[in-house]
């Protein structure tokens, strides 16, 4: 099976789609003929057209209210902002707009879009180029979130994207873009060429939205991840040499709270980990479902590692960074708790 | 020395206790502005920018090179879709007051911008309204019964109690979901207007938006993107002269007009005397063919005036003398078109009473019937389970849960 990095798979998935569909289209800030400050839409231009794949204006809120028209007339928009950090003047159309029309017009329009962003820190880019805003769209009642942690779910969950009749975000962690990132920054990343889920079938599949995976099966410690901190999950619980079952949860709504539920029952601890700051963020929607549905088989608090409750800083990455460290830590402490 | 910057704050020309003053708001002969071709260089026409098309001059009379589009039959038409829109607003307003409803949004002296406008499109096209064109469903024919059980969100509103009153949908009559948000709708008709070329479609898409809202930055988003892709789009600014208290000087600022901020992303802009229904009807037909035949974006800008409150929950005479409606240069868009089709002998008062009352009558029927199935504090009403539903294809996990919980 060919292996690809998350770019191509991403790549792949939209081109899968494009030439089943023509109703799919592709644009965004340096989409069209460049294909994309990460090369994401390389060639789609080429293969497609102008038409179907095409630059756009620096405007977030155009791109993205542009889409919801588009999806508004029968096309199925999949359209780029450029960095996660740069869509808030798309907020407004996305969480008033995109989530809404469906249910305020009773069905009468909706908005199969799907945007697409890379999110999260790890490659020196400040505070402008590293952030993790998932908690501001999983907040928002109408909107999917999704996060792939790999090239065969990225390609998957993208073209589900696609096909699904609702606007989804679709956060794609840049650290992953060509290896699986464990936080050891001073290390060489290993490429995907090298990791099994860096296989990538050739043509359509799709992985399903809202189902979670079982990266690291083990019975002490539920790890609950998604992105890039799937990898430094796993990387601590080698470390600590903790038996910890890490389940990378894919979709952040739907979430899939079985699979959750079933893996804290089992192991009666659990460890939240996101890159994005603590406070409001998605852990504590985690740590409090875990709570609510796992109580009595809890052995110890339910812990968070996150980013701090600061900007992301540039020179400070790697302190600001949840690395295996940190996670290494909070698993002793639960084990210990 | 220097002398200290001075900070400037616009202010209308007069407020509540003065005489109302437009002399401001220069008004050129009807029938003085030239037609072009729809071909234009946009370049050719800035100074339709900073004019006001007019057909109906003081006398009633159809005048000028916009003139002559309209059927005596069509124009009654229009004639009685701006009646039976003023005659919805004014039972529904009542409607409100009488508690039947939480709020209301009426068209008062605005009645032929969009009644006028729904005539120049076709079959297929769509606008993108805001809380004031109420008057594109009405010209097209969208039940009133329909609009009614809407606002008294009861058990027969197609929007199943979910949407503020007024805030109708209707793909069928080429009408979006309006959204209550300001500015958000106007780059998504640029959008859809874009997905109708890239279809290879010969649709075409309107946007609407009021003139304060034009200094929201979606504003901006749309002209850029239409101007950029030359999308088949009319993009409508409403300046009905205020926005709720705050006059139109504070969101226009020092260009103008508000049809020149389409100047500088090179969209022909065209003002309209948003009062003449002749005038309103060309100046959309002329863009609209402009739009079909790939020619790209218009801006139009309608002049016109809010001669009603904001909504129910505004009082205007807080903020602008109680007279100054009476006193808007550009009249009553009924008395005018009214005015013109007596001239032209197929009306006169006697059967303009007459249709008033037929009208008025044919309103009551449709809100007896729509209250029928209730009205927001009476009767039935959208059950509590629609509340959960419709908010995605296929309801996720966690809100069956919810639903669950709340015991439906």
């Amino acid at each position: 099976m060919p292996r690809k990095t998350m770019i191509e798979a991403i790549r792949d998935a939209m081109d899968v789609s494009m030439g089943r569909d023509e109703k799919v289209v592709v644009f965004g800030e340096d989409v069209g003929f460049f294909g994309g400050v990460f090369r994401c839409t390389q060639g789609l231009q080429a293969k497609y057209g102008k038409s179907r794949c095409f630059d756009a204006p620096i405007n977030e809120s155009g791109i993205v209210g542009t889409a919801i028209g588009m999806a508004a007339y029968g096309l199925r928009p999949c359209v780029e902002i450029q960095f996660a950090d740069y869509m808030y003047p798309a907020y407004d159309q996305l969480t008033q707009e995109a989530a809404r029309i469906r249910y305020r017009s009773n069905g009468d329009f909706t908005c199969p879009i799907v945007v697409r962003m890379p999110t999260g820190g790890g490659i020196f880019g400040g505070q402008t180029h590293s952030q993790s805003p998932e908690a501001l769209f999983t907040h928002v009642s109408g909107l999917k979130t999704v996060v792939p942690s790999n090239p065969h779910d990225a390609k998957g969950l993208l073209i589900a994207a696609i096909e699904d009749p609702d606007p989804v975000i679709f956060l794609e962690p840049k650290r992953l873009y060509n290896g699986p990132f464990d936080g050891h920054h001073e290390r060489p990343v290993t490429a995907w060429s090298k990791h099994e889920l860096g296989e990538v079938p050739d043509g359509h599949y799709t992985v399903p939205l809202g189902k979670a995976a079982v990266r690291r099966p083990g019975s002490a410690v539920t790890v609950l991840a998604y992105g890039t901190m799937v990898y430094v999950a796993q990387a601590a619980a080698e470390e600590t040499g903790i038996d910890a079952e890490v389940i990378d949860l894919r979709t952040l709504l739907p979430l899939d709270l079985d699979a959750i539920v079933a893996s804290v029952k089992k192991t009666g601890r659990c460890v939240v980990v996101h890159e994005a700051t603590m406070t409001s963020g998605f852990g504590a929607e985690l740590a409090a479902l875990v709570q609510e549905h796992c109580f009595y088989h809890l052995e110890a608090p339910v812990a968070r590692v996150a980013g701090w409750d600061t900007p992301y800083p540039h020179a400070q990455e790697w302190d600001y960074f949840p690395g295996p460290a940190r996670v290494g830590r909070a698993l002793i402490e639960t084990m210990e708790a | 020395m220097t002398d200290a910057l001075r900070f400037h704050v616009p202010e209308p020309e007069v407020r509540p206790g003065g005489a109302p003053d437009f002399s401001n708001v220069p008004i050129p002969k009807a029938g003085s502005v030239p037609r072009p071709p729809i071909d234009v260089d946009p370049r050719d026409i800035r100074d339709l920018a900073f004019s006001i098309i007019r057909v109906l001059n003081r006398s009633g009379e159809a005048v000028g090179p916009w003139a002559g589009l309209l059927t005596d039959d069509e124009l009654l038409e229009g004639l009685r879709h701006m009646m039976t829109l003023r005659a919805f607003d004014a039972r529904m307003q009542m409607a409100q007051r009488q508690g039947k409803t939480s709020f209301y949004m009426q068209h008062l002296g605005e009645e032929a911008v969009a009644t006028a406008f729904r005539k120049a499109l076709q079959p297929g096209d769509m606008n993108f309204p805001t809380y004031r064109q109420a008057g594109l469903l009405i010209a097209d024919g969208y039940p009133m019964v329909t609009m009614m059980n809407q606002i008294y969100s009861n058990e027969a509103d197609p929007l199943k109690g979910r949407q503020l009153p007024i805030m109708y949908s209707s793909k069928e009559h080429g009408f979006f979901s309006i959204s209550g948000n300001l500015a958000t709708q106007y780059v998504q008709a640029v959008g859809w207007a874009m997905a109708s070329a890239i279809s290879g479609d010969t649709k075409i898409a309107a946007g609407w938006i009021g003139d304060g809202s034009t200094a929201e930055s979606d504003f901006h988003s749309a002209l850029v993107f239409a101007s950029t892709y030359k999308a088949p789009v009319i993009l409508n600014v409403v300046n009905n002269q205020w926005a709720i208290s705050t006059f139109q000087g504070i969101a226009r600022g020092g260009a103008g007009t508000f049809a020149a901020r389409g100047l500088g992303f090179g969209i022909p802009a065209l003002r309209v005397d948003g009062n003449d229904y002749l005038a309103v009807h060309a100046v959309a037909k002329w863009a609209a063919e402009r739009a079909r035949a790939n020619f790209g974006p218009t801006l139009i800008e309608h002049v016109t005036y809010r001669a009603g409150a904001h909504s129910t929950s505004d009082d205007p005479s807080a903020y602008r003398p109680k007279a100054e409606s009476d006193a808007w240069p550009l009249g009553d868009p009924i008395v005018r078109l009214k005015n013109h089709l007596v001239l032209r002998g197929v009306w006169s008062d006697e059967r303009h009473a007459q249709a008033e009352a037929e009208i008025l009558d044919t309103v009551i029927a449709a809100q007896r019937e729509a209250e029928k199935h209730g009205t927001l504090h009476s009767g039935n009403k959208p059950s509590v389970r629609d509340m959960f539903e419709g908010l995605y294809a296929e309801m996720p996990p966690h809100l069956r849960r919810q639903r669950q919980q709340a015991g439906v």
